[in-house]
């Protein structure tokens, strides 16, 4: 041990600038009656073994039986890498058939070397499986996909069923439905997104408004822009702005949160308490979902409607009075209806979504960024396809 | 007195009374640590010497965590000074600072192990922050460290949140060890494990130091490791180092809480029994 600290002491311990003096590690090569001998020397540390790693490799590669002589007199320094170096060699010339013998070790190298040596196992563990064919892999890829989208969608039942049952596990006391913290998550999810979905949705209503009167102006009918901003507005745009809003702001949220409990132990505490964590959980921020969205998309409407009136009013010229009396001619309570029924069906989505990646959140943070993004994407997807299937069934039914 | 160091001391000429004279690897000069009004660490002075195992003890809430950050840098300090091999830390340039860095290893107390790379690249992360090494010799680096803190080859590519608290423990150790340092410091390294497990641990503790030279800087609570492998035992006690020296030497101490640390009924427990294993 003492050994050891003298080879390093080489470099005194007051002294910063010791890098400096080190020389680089060499391997001279020569021929002793039947033996090759390898003459180390320099410096074989961490820092500088890079240098020689070919080389070394290079010598344990040769085909040649003859038996070797590894002398580490010259030596200057040795660590763990540079003794892995000598007994990498040693162990390739052994498994070639030669006989090895290491001369010349100091003190610390005896300790160090065999310690290393350990650590050396046979080529053939350390061998790599061979990649598939590609067509394999791209199959192996969509099956992956598919089996995680299935699994994704019996996770996402079995929420939803969990929910409906309720907060306690057991058939005990206590309330399945806790008020406070419904009102709390209404607050958050609903109430603190009206900004964000007043502004963005005035500026699409206007951007809509605008496009269309720029067209209809050929020709001659600009005032069916309210009929435009009015139709598209309550039966598609406000909810699904409203939607896409919520699931990027509170989606992303609930995912992080239950995410986050997960990976703290926080959801087993709850599973050992006795509570379900699906039911504390998940069941408040679905119910204030379902209440929220619908309420959001109202509002949005209201918004969209707005800024389609005012670009009427400033592009076109036509009066809010008109602007109303237009809209009754053209939208009725159908219409309204149309759009708000969509609102808590994708609310319960992107709810379900977000807890489902929630749940599936490992231990990494890693894992968290990834969940949180998926739940966003996956459920921003879920909105707009539930979307184009609620206009099929519209028209099926002839809504 | 553990074994090991009465045979440093033959073979380096140097005697315990000396202790002056021998390479003094970190070396902490009248640090004073202060949040706020509230003063932690106060006029603080500590030498580490070359080769030994200190074990630094103190009660919760006395500083022990907050030396360590401030020798590492992470807490700033009001005054005073942190040499280490011989580098003034406020003074040095980022050149040798970087060199300083490459000399020094730490393991967290929870391992903090980066949760997102496999053991194996936590291992490589030091490796490929200073050095230059091809892939494969960078792998096979990464394996012996794991070989050496004692793990399986096939913890290499499992993730942090796969092992254990003991692997943890280790696995933390290999990344601390990737660069060879001269000095590690250890936080608590025992806490959380069973004491077969914290046995092995100081018994690993003490090979490495054996094997690669090292210096070891350890905060415990653990009376067995204090006992079975520190050199020498630093009390922490009223912002300061209350006092330092071997076992034998603490236990002749007055202070009432040194007195209840090593002369408690744990603490005679476990003394007899390692007395006992020497015999």
């Amino acid at each position: 041990m003492t050994g050891l600290m003298l080879t390093k002491d080489t470099a005194d311990a007051s002294s910063s600038n010791s890098d400096n003096r080190d020389h680089p590690p060499a391997i001279h090569s020569r021929e002793e009656g039947s033996r090759t001998v390898w003459q180390l020397s320099g410096t074989w540390n961490t820092r500088s073994v890079h240098l020689v790693d070919a080389q070394m490799r290079e010598l344990e590669r040769t085909k040649a039986q003859q038996n070797v002589v590894i002398d580490i007199s010259a030596v200057e320094r040795l660590d763990t890498a540079g003794a892995w170096l000598v007994e990498r060699l040693a162990a390739a010339r052994i498994n070639a058939g030669a006989d090895v013998e290491i001369l010349g070790a100091s003190e610390a190298a005896q300790t160090l070397l065999p310690a290393v040596r350990r650590a050396i196992r046979s080529p053939e563990s350390s061998s790599r499986e061979r990649q598939p064919f590609f067509l394999i892999r791209w199959l192996e890829l969509l099956g992956r996909a598919m089996e995680s989208a299935w699994l994704d969608f019996i996770a996402g039942t079995y929420i939803l069923g969990a929910t409906i049952r309720g907060a306690q596990m057991k058939l005990g006391r206590g309330h399945a439905v806790n008020p406070a913290a419904i009102f709390n998550q209404i607050d958050r999810m609903g109430v603190g997104a009206i900004p964000v979905v007043v502004l963005i949705c005035s500026i699409v209503g206007a951007i809509v408004a605008q496009q269309g009167a720029y067209q209809l102006r050929w020709f001659g009918a600009e005032i069916f822009i309210v009929d435009l901003v009015g139709i598209l507005a309550l039966r598609e745009l406000g909810v699904l702005l409203t939607a896409i809003m919520v699931a990027g702001r509170s989606g992303s949220a609930i995912t992080a949160e239950i995410g986050s409990m997960r990976m703290r132990e926080e959801v087993d505490a709850l599973k050992v308490i006795g509570l379900n964590p699906i039911g504390v959980l998940v069941f408040p921020r679905l119910v204030a979902l379902v209440i929220a969205v619908p309420c959001l998309t109202i509002i949005a409407n209201a918004a969209t409607l707005g800024g389609g009136m005012l670009v009427a009013l400033l592009y076109s010229g036509i009066p809010p009075e008109a602007f109303i009396d237009r809209l009754h001619a053209s939208v009725d309570l159908s219409t309204i209806f149309a759009g708000l029924i969509k609102a808590p069906f994708m609310a319960l989505i992107i709810g379900i979504v977000a807890s489902v990646e929630g749940m599936k959140v490992g231990g990494s943070a890693e894992s968290l960024g990834r969940h949180v993004t998926s739940a966003v994407v996956k459920s921003i997807f879920v909105v707009i396809v539930l979307d184009g299937l609620f206009a099929m069934f519209y028209v099926a039914i002839g809504f | 007195m553990p074994d090991s160091s009465p045979d440093l001391m033959r073979q380096t000429g140097e005697t315990n009374s000396d202790a002056g004279t021998r390479p003094v690897v970190l070396s902490v000069r009248d640090v004073t640590v202060a949040f706020g009004e509230k003063v932690v660490l106060e006029n603080l002075s500590l030498d580490v010497y070359r080769g030994e195992i200190l074990g630094f003890v103190g009660a919760s809430g006395t500083g022990k965590s907050v030396l360590l950050r401030t020798v590492l840098g992470l807490v700033p300090k009001k005054s005073g000074s942190v040499e280490m091999f011989g580098v003034d830390l406020d003074d040095a340039s980022e050149q040798e600072r970087v060199l300083v860095d490459m000399r020094v290893g730490v393991l967290f107390q929870h391992g903090a192990l980066f949760s997102a790379l496999t053991v194996k690249e936590n291992i490589q992360v030091p490796m490929r922050e200073y050095l230059d090494l091809p892939k494969p010799l960078m792998d096979e680096l990464a394996l012996l460290k794991l070989e050496m803190v004692g793990l399986p080859p096939d913890a290499a590519d499992k993730f942090p949140s796969e092992l254990s608290g003991g692997m943890i423990k280790r696995a933390a150790l290999a990344r601390a060890l990737a660069l060879d340092p001269d000095l590690v410091f250890l936080d608590e390294p025992t806490s959380g494990l069973d004491p077969i497990g914290a046995a092995d641990f100081d018994e690993l503790v003490r090979t490495l130091r054996d094997t690669m030279g090292l210096t070891v800087y350890m905060v415990t609570h653990d009376l067995d490791s204090l006992f079975s492998v520190c050199d020498r035992i630093a009390v922490l006690g009223g912002k300061k180092v209350l006092v330092d020296g071997t076992v034998d030497d603490m236990m002749q101490v007055e202070d009432p809480w040194v007195k209840s640390y090593f002369r408690g009924k744990r603490a005679r427990q476990i003394d007899l029994s390692a007395r006992a294993e020497v015999n």
